[in-house]
């Protein structure tokens, strides 16, 4: 049976099971079912590949993606699973609003895996579209007037956001149309790619721009990047997971597939100046905004700005290295960042708040949960001996190699990012006990695995693995 | 293809961009909201024109949609909002209606020197449509940021959403058109209409965004 059928047909049934069951710990651990089946699936596709379709398509790069997607999605239903039995006791949220929140986690899955396999990029941006209003959602889900202005913000901001990148796709296709003809073949990412020698350099430039912009906003690259801090703070914590980990990914995904397309026809402009300048934008603007921060979860979203703009600037300086770096950052990242929102969940119940004023003495009061934060935050921050380091090492190394300047301005961001985290970290972490120290029902199976995934990545990285970073990193251009 | 059935299709694309000034002016919700309805029946028009140059029956179904759903529905419903939430008479402040217009007015010659030069390769019918169709996208970008009542947000945005319509349907043969103005129609019904104005009304007291961005950002 073709794997494909697991990693969208999970998440699908999924969906429509949870919509229909009332009880919390049913769906709960159904939510878990159907995300590991996926994960599962996903795995299966690296063993048999199915063949591409006009719609559906599994190739070197995009399987990267949906594994990680799915392994994320699974170990966050887990963690889910605890966070929402404690909302539940809280009040916060009623058993109605579980059942449509375990809905639309499905639901959402389904968008990004969709978005991962798909051939088309029509269908692709449709995807997008329902992973997005999925998620708005269920940011809104706490009805409180933060959580409805961040919803608003995140619902225009996006709308807005995906609106010029579905004008972009128009633009794709009339570029495409002349050459490859009308119909599904215009819009599919195997026969644009085969053809983008003779598309009209000119539409593609202008296609490009769009494109990045739209696809952009979804990234969280600054200056589109507003509703991203709102949407991580107000929305329960597995979606902070989430978005951070994965939904930024996709987003990013489908920039790096038009990417490929504009390297492909000769003369369109070079897309890497264009993303290593909002890359870098991104990265010194979030760092700086790091210091003033007085809301946990708030301060997390602003480091996923400036990792999703490292990112973005090593895809930008491109050339085998540093997509390599690029790939490995963006793993690594997900992997951390949502350990981090694992461990902050049950930190922020804890202590029935997300300022960061009012916590204090982790590592004391709740030394598991204090401790997996302290790790979480060390990876993140670039410290050895975890994978981030290693990542960031080698995109500021291969910057030094081609733009010795930008590499300054590279590592001035990352030094203030690092100070900044630090600053933070020690005032959660140590100290003197601040705020209840009431006993917490918290699943660290999924923090601890993420974060042993990214010290052994940091320590040894398997040959294999490596081998298909270098063939994924070539692929790229 | 004949000069007739060339002008009645910059005719039609070149009504929708004149609808989209006239919303840049509408001081009152109400009139705004005719507005969009008139907007939305343009585009069905422009639509069903290319549905018949193109004989491509299935954009005959857009047009159907954006008609029923986007010209009748979501402004009925708007309406509806506006008088149950009692803002059907206040009058909305926009910032200087004649800098907008001006702005408007740039933006348009800043779509059209963009696109027509690019598009060379395309069919005229195809070129016109995508350039104005980007106008009624700026347009809609304009009308969105130099508002400030939800409920004009959203008439923004839906303007923006017929230029886009009306670019794919402009791109001749373009698969799954159907499909995506579903989409995007589902997405505003679904969730702008029904879930957030009534919640912001019910938590702010009113659809004035700026009661919503005094929560932005740090709460001390």
């Amino acid at each position: 049976m073709n794997p494909l059928f697991g990693v969208l047909g999970a998440p699908l049934i999924g969906a429509a099971v949870l919509a229909a069951i009332p009880g919390y710990r049913m769906s709960a651990r159904l939510n878990v079912a159907a995300s590991l089946i996926a994960f599962l699936a996903s795995l299966l596709l690296l063993r048999e590949r199915p063949p591409s379709g006009d719609l559906l398509l599994v190739d070197d790069l995009n399987i990267v993606f949906i594994v990680l997607s799915t392994f994320i999605g699974f170990t966050t239903s887990v963690f889910s699973a605890s966070y929402i039995g404690h909302e539940l006791e809280t009040g916060r949220l009623t058993p109605a609003y579980l059942r449509f929140y375990h809905a639309m986690f499905q639901v959402m899955m389904l968008g990004m895996n969709l978005a991962l396999v798909s051939n088309n990029i029509g269908l692709m941006w449709v995807a997008v579209e329902l992973a997005t209003l999925s998620t708005v959602m269920m940011v809104g889900i706490y009805r409180t007037h933060e959580a409805i202005e961040a919803a608003w913000k995140y619902f225009i901001l996006g709308s807005v956001g995906i609106a010029l990148a579905l004008f972009g796709t128009i633009l794709v296709y009339l570029a495409a149309q002349p050459v490859v003809g009308a119909g599904l073949a215009g819009m599919a990412w195997t026969g644009l790619v085969a053809h983008a020698a003779q598309f009209d350099p000119a539409l593609l430039n202008i296609a490009f721009v769009f494109l990045l912009l739209g696809y952009g906003t979804k990234v969280g690259l600054a200056p589109m990047h507003a509703w991203l801090p709102d949407a991580h703070a107000e929305g329960p914590t597995p979606i902070s997971a989430v978005l951070s980990g994965l939904l930024l990914n996709v987003a990013l995904y489908a920039l790096l597939r038009f990417k490929m397309l504009m390297a492909a026809c000769p003369g369109a402009i070079a897309p890497g100046p264009l993303m290593m300048g909002l890359g870098l934008l991104s990265l010194l603007f979030a760092a700086l905004m790091l210091y003033r921060r007085r809301d946990i979860k708030r301060m997390f979203a602003y480091s996923s700005i400036e990792h999703m703009g490292i990112i973005v600037f090593a895809f930008g300086i491109a050339g085998p290295l540093g997509n390599f770096a690029g790939l490995l950052q963006m793993t690594m990242h997900s992997l951390t960042k949502s350990a981090i929102f694992f461990s902050v969940g049950h930190v922020a119940q804890v202590k029935g708040t997300q300022r960061i004023a009012d916590m204090g003495g982790l590592t004391e009061t709740h030394p598991l949960l204090g401790w997996g934060l302290v790790a979480g935050v060390a990876a993140i921050a670039g410290l050895p001996p975890f994978g981030v380091f290693m990542s960031e090492f080698l995109v500021v190394s291969s910057t030094f190699a081609r733009e010795p300047v930008l590499a300054l301005l590279l590592v001035l961001g990352l030094l203030i990012a690092f100070g900044a985290l630090l600053l933070r970290l020690t005032s959660v972490a140590f100290g003197a006990p601040r705020g209840p120290r009431t006993g917490v029902h918290a699943s660290y199976v999924p923090m601890f695995a993420h974060l042993a995934l990214v010290l052994i990545a940091g320590i040894y990285l398997p040959a294999p693995l490596v081998a298909w970073f270098q063939h994924v990193a070539a692929l790229l251009g | 293809m004949g000069g007739l059935s060339l002008d009645v299709a910059n005719m039609l694309a070149g009504l929708l961009v004149l609808a989209s000034f006239m919303m840049l002016y509408q001081v009152r919700l109400p009139a705004l909201l005719n507005v969009l309805s008139l907007h939305a029946f343009i585009l069905a028009l422009a639509i069903a024109w290319q549905a018949h140059l193109q004989h491509a029956p299935e954009l005959y179904i857009t047009a159907l949609i954006a008609l029923g759903f986007k010209s009748v529905l979501i402004p009925a419903a708007l309406r509806r909002i506006v008088v149950r939430l009692g803002i059907h008479r206040g009058i909305e402040t926009v910032t200087g209606v004649g800098l907008t217009m001006l702005a408007g007015m740039a933006l348009v010659a800043l779509a059209l020197e963009v696109m027509l030069p690019v598009t060379t390769r395309a069919d005229p019918v195809t070129r016109e449509y995508i350039a104005l169709a980007l106008s009624v996208v700026l347009l809609g970008l304009l009308s969105m940021v130099t508002r400030r009542n939800a409920v004009s947000q959203v008439a923004g945005f839906l303007s923006l959403e017929n230029g886009i319509d009306l670019a794919a349907a402009g791109a001749q043969g373009m698969p799954l058109v159907v499909e995506i103005s579903i989409a995007f129609s589902v997405l505003i019904a679904f969730l702008v209409i029904g879930v957030f104005l009534f919640r912001i009304r019910e938590r702010f007291d009113t659809v004035d965004l700026q009661a919503l961005d005094q929560f932005r950002g740090e709460r001390a």
